[in-house]
């Protein structure tokens, strides 16, 4: 009887306080997790303050996304903590917790063809039955605005390509207006222009009082819009920092197992990060 | 962000897709009404639909007049008590196709294809086969929401990896369960006498024949609780379809909202299977429609659907027992024999979206 009450009841939710640049919104401290029994992360300590992009970068299965996911709290620790807006995760519901962080997955995929514009209107639901739904039609529209989305408003989403998708997966997380942004590959199936456009509102929602944690492949991209990178390398942080300081040919060409030239743009000074090639 | 820009915001729902739920639902039930009036008269005693309606004023006191015995009787007594439960086992029926399919995030889920309909059978039949009656009237129901309760946890457990179903998964899953379940049906056959046999055999054809207020009353408790549950969840299901971390990450949760959805999906089920037997299709066919016609957005999709389901099934009992009058053809033939081709039509059109199979 008691779990068909809990089934059923209707918990309260506390509303998230406004943030101050430079505090911390998501941590992990100590941080390990495994996977089907093999360890993925180990000994992960980050923090990602308001007001900054912080990229995680890492080759193929370094677990930028496994860290990702479990700063999202989908992943369980196996030991050590995630903090979220000064909390355990795990103190948060799942109501509280959809205030305070969204999500962009590295795949957008969506069960039935809902229009653009409701996909978009999905990432207000956590608000609904607060003061700040007020907001859901202004919030809506800005993200479609923002991702260049609002042409295609009245579509079905199964109707468009994949990086049109991409960018109405991120409308959606943009118009949830939380904190913490975690953002996965956005820019992987994106072309030129729009890789740009994405990385450019994540420097905007930092300088609006966000942590934004984004995974990116493209150290040049990370290099130009990062405040931090954080380099994973087989499960752990082999450095972080400001990426004019930790990108370093040495480091990189010996996490990627690739040799690599760094250099500093010639007008911005901002590192470039080239493979070697031979000529 | 200009203030004044915003002030001039869009509705939450585009206009056109508002006033096309307003008029779907007006002919809906515009539609209904005219098939439960016209379902009350016609038949072997005609009763002419004036006098249906002098009688039903008659008897909420509104003025009219009662009709001579006979007719009183045959109205009151046959053709209502088949009405009511026409329209209780369709909205069951409509209602729980939309859900389950939103639950599986898959437009080819439903009670009947993937075998919870034949779950809840198998309770059904072996009550009647033990001759149990524990419970009075509500035997056969509460028997047949149990086994159905039982199936949909094994479907979903059996027909899920790595939070999605496959088609391929789903539609096996259902011939398997649809397989065990005939073969436990067939025990209990054997097991039974001759009169149980009879009485399981028209039963499993899937009709309304033998409807009384007795059988109605028997499934009213577990059909008015799943079409009155289900609609709360309607918001939480449109989130579900973006998949099961992204539902998370907007605050549903997850576990909680599948637990709900596959008791009230059970709730359904037994319902309309404990009167009808199994009537297969209507759960894909109307969710189907509307989605066509309005989008998949489940807060007009799930009462919808149920509307959809009993217009559906007060039609089809209508048409069953006048197409080949003085005979009545059992329902659930009827229904299959249509939905069947419409089946095989979403199967195709769903393999060539996703490109084929594998």
């Amino acid at each position: 009887m008691r779990t068909l009450r809990n089934l059923f009841a209707v918990r309260g939710r506390q509303l998230p306080v406004p943030v101050s640049p430079g505090d911390p919104v998501a941590e992990a401290r100590g941080l390990r997790v495994s996977l089907g029994g093999r360890p993925v992360l180990d000994s992960i300590d980050l923090t990602a303050h308001a007001g900054e992009v912080l990229a995680l970068v890492g080759p193929n299965g370094a677990g930028k996304s496994t860290l990702l996911a479990a700063l999202a709290a989908d992943l369980p620790p196996e030991d050590g903590e995630v903090r979220v807006c000064g909390r355990p995760v795990t103190d948060w519901s799942a109501a509280e917790l959809a205030l305070r962080r969204a999500v962009l997955p590295q795949s957008a995929a969506l069960s039935f063809p809902f229009p653009v514009q409701d996909v978009v209107r999905m990432g207000r639901a956590p608000w609904a039955g607060t003061d700040r739904a007020d907001e859901d039609d202004p919030a809506v529209r800005t993200a479609m605005a923002a991702t260049e989305v609002t042409r295609f408003a009245a579509r079905p989403f199964s109707a468009l390509s994949g990086g049109e998708r991409a960018r109405v997966a991120l409308a959606r997380v943009l118009a949830q207006r939380a904190p913490l942004l975690l953002l996965d590959e956005p820019t992987a199936a994106l072309d030129l222009r729009h890789q740009e456009l994405v990385l450019r509102i994540c420097r905007e929602r930092a300088a609006a009082g966000d942590a934004v944690v984004v995974v990116l492949h493209d150290l040049g991209l990370a290099a130009a819009y990062a405040d931090r990178a954080a380099v994973l390398h087989d499960g752990r942080i082999a450095v972080a920092g400001p990426p004019g300081e930790v990108f370093t040919s040495a480091l990189l060409s010996g996490v990627y197992r690739q040799p690599v030239e760094v250099f500093p743009h010639p007008r911005t000074g901002v590192p470039l990060v080239v493979p070697e090639r031979a000529s | 962000m200009t203030t004044a820009h915003e002030a001039s915001a869009r509705p939450a729902v585009p206009p056109a897709r508002r006033s096309t739920a307003v008029t779907l639902t007006a002919g809906l039930l515009a539609a209904l009404l005219l098939c439960c009036l016209l379902s009350a008269g016609l038949g072997a005693y005609s009763i002419p639909l004036g006098d249906v309606l002098a009688s039903a004023q008659h008897r909420i006191g509104l003025g009219g007049h009662a009709l001579d015995r006979v007719g009183e009787s045959v109205l009151w007594n046959v053709r209502l008590p088949r009405v009511v439960l026409a329209l209780l086992v369709g909205a069951s029926l409509g209602c729980a196709g939309a859900l389950m399919q939103g639950v599986f995030g898959n437009p080819l889920a439903e009670p009947g294809v993937i075998g919870i309909s034949a779950g809840a059978a198998v309770g059904a039949v072996a009550s009647i086969a033990l001759g149990l009656t524990f419970l009075g009237n509500w035997t056969i129901t509460v028997c047949a929401f149990a086994a159905g309760l039982l199936t949909v946890l094994l479907v979903y457990a059996l027909s899920r990896s790595g939070g999605r179903t496959e088609v391929v998964t789903l539609i096996l899953t259902g011939i398997a369960v649809n397989a065990f379940a005939g073969a436990l049906i067939g025990l209990f056959i054997f097991f039974a006498d001759n009169a149980q046999i009879t009485q399981i055999t028209f039963w499993q054809l899937g009709s309304l024949a033998q409807a009384t207020w007795p059988k109605v009353l028997a499934v009213l408790p577990c059909a008015v609780l799943g079409l009155a549950l289900a609609p709360f969840y309607a918001r939480k299901l449109d989130l579900l379809a973006l998949g099961e971390r992204p539902a998370r990450h907007l605050g549903v949760d997850v576990e909680r909202l599948r637990m709900v959805l596959v008791l009230v999906v059970a709730l359904l089920t037994a319902a309309a299977v404990a009167v009808a037997g199994i009537i297969s299709f209507v759960g894909l066919l109307v969710p189907h429609l509307l989605r066509m016609a309005n989008g998949p957005g489940h807060r007009f999709l799930v009462p919808g659907s149920a509307l959809g389901g009993a217009l559906v099934l007060v039609a089809g009992d209508l048409a069953a027992r006048t197409v080949a009058d003085p005979a009545e053809l059992p329902l659930g033939v009827l229904t299959a024999l249509f939905g069947s081709p419409f089946f095989f039509w979403l199967l195709r059109r769903t393999r060539r979206k996703q490109g084929g199979w594998a």
